[in-house]
């Protein structure tokens, strides 16, 4: 208990050269990234959740329909995307549940530092373990519909671009509903409908790319529409902690 | 240091409910100000807006002189709250949960300094285990060392002696005065007597809470 006059002091000074924001920022970003990652990799079942539901949908499928590679290869382009997007849907009510439940969400609306870009750390963090994994077996899961041999690199591609706008738009819809008790039903309500561009033309990638010809300018709109979120979800998505916190 | 925060006509209402209308507060540097009233009359709604983080509120508050809405960063810069939840990870040590609110606040990463903060809260020996493992006065130490850690002038605490043992609560009190002493200045809300002191200032509330006397 002592010294803490003398710490007082150092608080103070600390105010005064307080101009060197930008370290500080780093610092704080550094130290989401990696707790966030931390406290994933403890809960692992968390993030396997969503990895094993996209597994056993597409493995249910060629059981269910038929076996035909024709028709599944016809199929498998919208079939993988489709599972992809419930499958990173799953795993976002989870994204600000915990902290909102034990009062870190709050500490984290207190802190100097800005509060989008700590947003975007944690929405960062869900997409290193669930969208980024999800593009990663997507074309394993692609060999059980017997999509065509060229496609695979075109559907992990799309996958990665398009799952990281997944979890920017899917963040904004989670900060919304994290005061509420049962806010899942609300949650996929409100962000299906801004999910389905990123759907049309992630799945239209991988169908150009059956075809051949033209994958690249569906790649180059799912690029557009992840700049776009990610210049616009980080602030959406602190203002709408905000609210939640306000209610 | 100068430090001051101040809030003019100050009113919130609630299910149409007033908790609070026309409260002026004036809390200086070396003051407790400890707000009182029953379960409901609004202590935690007070504090929250005092700290920041409800907007929903009628009337103005200024720090250090300024409208609070341009003093923001500023204010934020000075603030240390606790509140009712902790804000403290089960799946994470003592350790890892201090360091991320050490860089929270933008200071280096300094295993030391986290130590010191754990000692001095007396959780010497449980650094490593996963804070879900400790008990609910032990987390609310984790949570406490964070006065050390991360020296800010104005502390806003929500029930801060909630789970703590008798040794603990005689401590954290002292520690408030000390804070007090050195031109910090802390708000708390308690339900605990606290020792009157010449820097200990009360505010009550009540009017509007509906519960008087009885249970």
């Amino acid at each position: 208990m002592a010294g803490s006059e003398t710490r007082l002091v150092a608080g103070e000074g600390r105010g005064v050269s307080r101009r060197e924001p930008r370290s500080g920022l780093a610092v704080a970003l550094w130290a989401t990234l990696k707790r966030d990652l931390l406290l994933l990799m403890r809960r692992r079942s968390e993030v396997l959740n969503p990895l094993v539901f996209f597994a056993l949908v597409i493995t249910l499928f060629p059981i269910g329909i038929s076996p035909d590679p024709q028709l599944l290869a016809t199929i498998a382009p919208g079939l993988l995307w489709v599972a992809a997007l419930l499958a990173a849907l799953l795993s976002l009510d989870s994204l600000f549940r915990g902290d909102y439940d034990d009062g870190s969400l709050e500490q984290l609306l207190l802190t100097p530092q800005p509060l989008p870009m700590l947003a975007l750390a944690k929405v960062t963090v869900h997409w290193l373990l669930t969208g980024l994994p999800l593009a990663l077996m997507a074309p394993v899961l692609g060999i059980m519909l017997s999509l065509p041999a060229g496609s695979y690199l075109v559907l992990a591609f799309s996958l990665v671009l398009g799952t990281a706008s997944l979890s920017l738009i899917g963040a904004i819809g989670a900060a919304l509903t994290v005061g509420l008790s049962r806010g899942g039903v609300l949650l996929s309500l409100l962000v299906l409908p801004l999910y389905i561009p990123v759907l049309i033309f992630g799945a239209g990638a991988v169908q150009a790319g059956i075809v051949g010809d033209g994958a690249a300018a569906h790649l180059a709109i799912l690029g557009a529409l992840l700049a776009l979120a990610l210049m616009l979800a980080p602030w959406a998505i602190a203002a709408s902690l905000r609210i939640s916190i306000n209610g | 240091m100068t430090l001051s925060l101040q809030a003019r006509k100050l009113a919130c209402e609630r299910d149409d409910r007033w908790l609070f209308e026309d409260l002026d507060l004036d809390i200086q540097a070396g003051e407790i100000v400890r707000i009182e009233g029953p379960n409901g009359s609004g202590k935690t709604t007070l504090l929250k807006i005092l700290s920041g983080q409800l907007a929903d509120y009628q009337g103005e508050l200024y720090w250090n002189g300024a409208p609070m809405r341009e003093a923001r960063q500023a204010f934020l810069e000075s603030l240390l709250y606790l509140g009712h939840a902790p804000g403290v990870k089960g799946a994470l040590t003592p350790l890892e949960n201090l360091t991320w609110y050490q860089a929270l606040a933008g200071q280096r990463d300094n295993e030391a300094a986290r130590l010191a903060a754990l000692e001095s809260v007396g959780l010497v020996g449980f650094e490593d285990v996963p804070a879900g493992q400790l008990s609910a006065g032990q987390q609310r130490r984790v949570a406490l060392a964070r006065l050390e850690l991360t020296p800010r002038p104005l502390w806003v605490l929500d029930e801060p002696f909630t789970a703590i043992d008798r040794d603990g609560v005689a401590a954290l009190e002292e520690r408030l005065i000390v804070h007090a002493r050195a031109g910090g200045c802390v708000l708390v809300t308690t339900h605990h007597e606290l020792r009157n002191t010449d820097e200990l200032r009360r505010v009550h509330l009540g009017r509007g809470g509906q519960s008087h006397g009885g249970f």
